[in-house]
């Protein structure tokens, strides 16, 4: 765990860790007996499955349960359906997690290849959305978002995190052919990848335009990316998209480029594994394998009350099984254990102003968080500039009182996003004139 | 499923980088200590009582607050001994027992836990605790009179007193080095230059305290004293005087800077830091009071909130 510096005259700096240009191949680690696949679920709670339990899937078969949902998972293995239970994340946000026991012998699925005669974006919502690294494809392919720039992440946002970094580094290659593809099917000229610390040299012929950043956290988000590469700040409240930037990662461009040159849609993720040890290992494995398979085969022995965390330490979130399996977005999973993990405290804010000075979006974090913690959202986001974070949490790691802030804040975004949905609801439910909760 | 292990759901950032509360008070004190022992030198076994006494007594009337509000107990932060340790180095050494204790209550019950304890004082507890008992029994505050049946082994004089009734020319006989060396009488820990500096460079090297404060404070006294002597150098003392006695290096370092009272951004501090030095020379200078460094920190800790309203604008903020 990184500690605060002995000297504490200016802010303090830390950095992401630059990896070597030769990058060794990633480990491949397989599920042992099944794998599963988190199958997003928005509409009707209780419609019926199209797919049922003992149900047969091939290795790359698009597995969509309900019909009015245009949600799919794409099967990583060859087997039968388990079972299909509910399943809650981080949020509230809803699941279907659906089991599949591996068969012995693998076959793939060809309806991608049949379907796809020559790329183009309609296909690649249809099959890619559940390809390793996530595609946010469909933003791509709604008219009402604009999108007129790509950027394609060769960096990590979280530390301890080179999965991306790795890719560009080892499969510069195969980048270079998702960013063709990715030109193909959208039809936007303006690609950047975005590089961290990587001499200039190599990336000639790539395709796009190559932009290092700062190596000091949180350089890596999108929306400092945003500030420092193209030069344009988000306003509060919107995002990346809303000015017509779509990011991907590296490995969802490899993928996309894979999947219409191999005519087969790639179920394998990269990720990075970082131990108790601080050992960080690149390991390439099935989507949907469970990190007991991952864990087992490194010898982690897991104790009570330690944290498995996915994603990267400073943002990423932990889960509370063994169980839980690599989804796509799966960039890392970092284990810790219960004696370095961080602990919260309810210890009132002193106003040191730690939190103030480190804010990368100059939020007065010490005003804001007393307004949290009294469960004034609005106001908060009204004077306070809530909706300014960029959700680095660097606010929590500098924090005196160990206060929870970042998850404040997430918790108040949360908040205010359920009561306008709930609000744009009732209003359409109803022809009443409610009354006006931001006057 | 039987061998689950239960695994902790908490939530990002995972690491902290290690600062805590207990740390902030414990090192503030440690940075106090050169200049109470230099007072233990210089006045002996009664600085000893006082000390002990300030920082028991602030503990326990923590400790009574705690109780009574039915709050968690909070003493071991190390706050309520870092204040009562603040309040005795204000101090006379022969500061009567019941003024002590009435002081610690003024400072931890009513300067800081009225408020909402920790992090919610409007002003630095110490400071206010010093400027009601000043108000309230101005001889306890009469250093030439408290020490008077002290024998020094130096001119036993309060340099801004001397300075407030008989001008300049009475201090003409002063070394700068005597004075660094806590060579004057005053504060029981406040008259100990060298290690007040030395105990403030630590802790801003350290980042417990803000430079931009401390700084400031000293830039704003030197000026304004500077100022005031050029235009009357008979009625006024040299800057350098007024850096080195009464309050001035321990108000700079450890009372302007207290966290709950002080500014975050970095304007503010700077003006924070200003204001208090140029008010601390106006009140010694043309002031009714001998030393203004108290009443000067807490008219800054008053007009703090203000200052931190020159904020710099959020990232992506719609005005």
């Amino acid at each position: 765990m990184l500690k605060k510096s002995f000297f504490g005259l200016s802010r303090s700096r830390i950095a992401y860790e630059l990896l070597p240009a030769r990058q060794p191949e990633p480990d491949k680690v397989m599920p042992s007996k099944k794998v599963t696949l988190f199958h997003s679920k928005n509409g009707n709670q209780n419609a019926p499955a199209s797919f049922q339990a003992g149900d047969k899937v091939r290795t790359g078969q698009k597995i969509s349960l309900f019909a009015d949902d245009p949600a799919y998972v794409i099967s990583s293995v060859t087997g039968t359906i388990s079972s299909i239970s509910p399943h809650t994340g981080d949020f509230g946000k809803t699941y279907s997690a659906i089991t599949v026991d591996i068969a012995e012998n693998e076959v793939l699925d060809d309806q991608f290849k049949q379907q796809i005669q020559t790329p183009d974006l309609a296909g690649a919502v249809e099959f890619l959305s559940f390809a390793p690294g996530n595609p946010p494809l469909s933003v791509l392919s709604e008219p009402e978002t604009e999108i007129h720039t790509i950027v394609i992440m060769g960096a990590d946002s979280d530390l301890l995190i080179g999965t991306n970094q790795s890719i560009v580094k080892s499969r510069l290659d195969a980048v270079k052919k998702g960013i063709g593809v990715l030109r193909d099917i959208t039809g936007i000229d303006k690609i950047i990848l975005i590089t961290a610390g990587e001499s200039m040299q190599g990336f000639g012929h790539i395709g796009a335009q190559v932009k290092n950043i700062d190596t000091g956290y949180p350089a890596a988000l999108p929306q400092m990316i945003m500030k420092s590469v193209l030069g344009e700040v988000v306003p509060a409240g919107k995002t990346c998209t809303d000015l017509g930037v779509c990011f991907l990662t590296a490995e969802a461009a490899v993928s996309i480029g894979k999947a219409f040159n191999d005519g087969q849609i790639p179920v394998r993720k990269i990720l990075t594994l970082v131990t108790k040890d601080g050992n960080q290992r690149l390991i390439e494995t099935v989507i949907g394998t469970p990190i007991r398979d991952i864990l087992d085969r490194y010898g982690v022995s897991i104790n009570e009350e330690d944290r498995i965390i996915f994603g990267g330490p400073m943002a990423g979130s932990a889960v509370y099984s063994l169980d839980h399996p690599v989804q796509p977005d799966t960039n890392g999973i970092v284990v810790i254990d219960r004696s370095d993990a961080a602990y919260a405290s309810d210890y009132p804010c002193i106003n040191c102003g730690e939190c103030v000075r480190t804010c990368p979006a100059r939020i007065q974090v010490h005003m804001l968080v007393r307004f949290l913690e009294a469960g004034h959202y609005e106001e908060a986001a009204d004077n306070y500039d809530l909706f300014s974070c960029i959700e680095c949490g660097l606010c929590s790691f500098v924090c005196v009182s160990k206060i929870p802030i970042f998850q404040y804040i997430k918790l108040a975004k949360y908040e205010l996003d359920r009561a306008k949905a709930s609000e744009t609801m009732e209003a359409t439910e109803t022809t009443e004139v409610t009354e006006a909760t931001d006057a | 499923m039987l061998d689950q292990k239960k695994l902790i759901v908490s939530h990002a950032p995972f690491w902290h980088n290690g600062s805590r509360i207990t740390n902030r008070s414990y090192h503030t004190m440690l940075a106090a200590l050169p200049a109470v022992l230099a007072g233990l030198y210089y006045y002996g076994i009664p600085v000893l009582g006082v000390v002990c006494l300030s920082v028991a007594t602030a503990m326990l009337w923590e400790l009574a607050i705690n109780l009574v509000t039915k709050r968690p107990v909070t003493i071991g932060d190390g706050n309520a001994a870092l204040i009562g340790l603040l309040l005795a180095m204000l101090l006379p050494a022969t500061m009567p027992w019941w003024a002590v204790i009435t002081g610690t209550f003024i400072a931890v019950v009513v300067g800081k836990q009225i408020f909402g304890g920790i992090g919610s004082n409007a002003f630095n507890p110490a400071a206010l605790a010093v400027a009601i008992m000043m108000i309230s029994w101005k001889d306890l505050f009469n250093f030439d009179g408290m020490l008077l049946n002290y024998d020094f082994d130096f001119a036993a004089i309060y340099p801004l007193a001397l300075a407030k009734h008989f001008g300049s020319a009475s201090l003409e006989s002063l070394r700068m080095g005597d004075l660094l060396m806590g060579k004057q009488i005053g504060g029981l820990g406040a008259t100990f230059g060298l290690g007040l500096i030395a105990g403030g460079i630590y802790l801003m090297l350290r980042g417990f305290i803000r430079w931009e404060i401390s700084l400031t404070f000293l830039v704003g006294v030197y000026a304004t004293a500077l100022l005031f002597n050029l235009i009357d150098p008979e009625r006024f003392v040299s800057p350098g005087i007024h850096i080195l006695s009464g309050y001035t290096l321990i108000g700079a370092f450890f009372l302007a800077t207290d966290d709950s009272s002080s500014p975050v951004n970095g304007i503010p501090m700077l003006l924070y830091g200003i204001v208090g030095g140029i008010m601390t020379v106006l009140i010694r200078n043309i002031g009714a009071y001998i030393d203004g460094v108290i009443l000067a920190i807490l008219v800054i800790n008053l007009v703090n909130p203000l200052l931190d309203k020159i904020r710099p604008q959020a990232l992506g903020k719609v005005s």
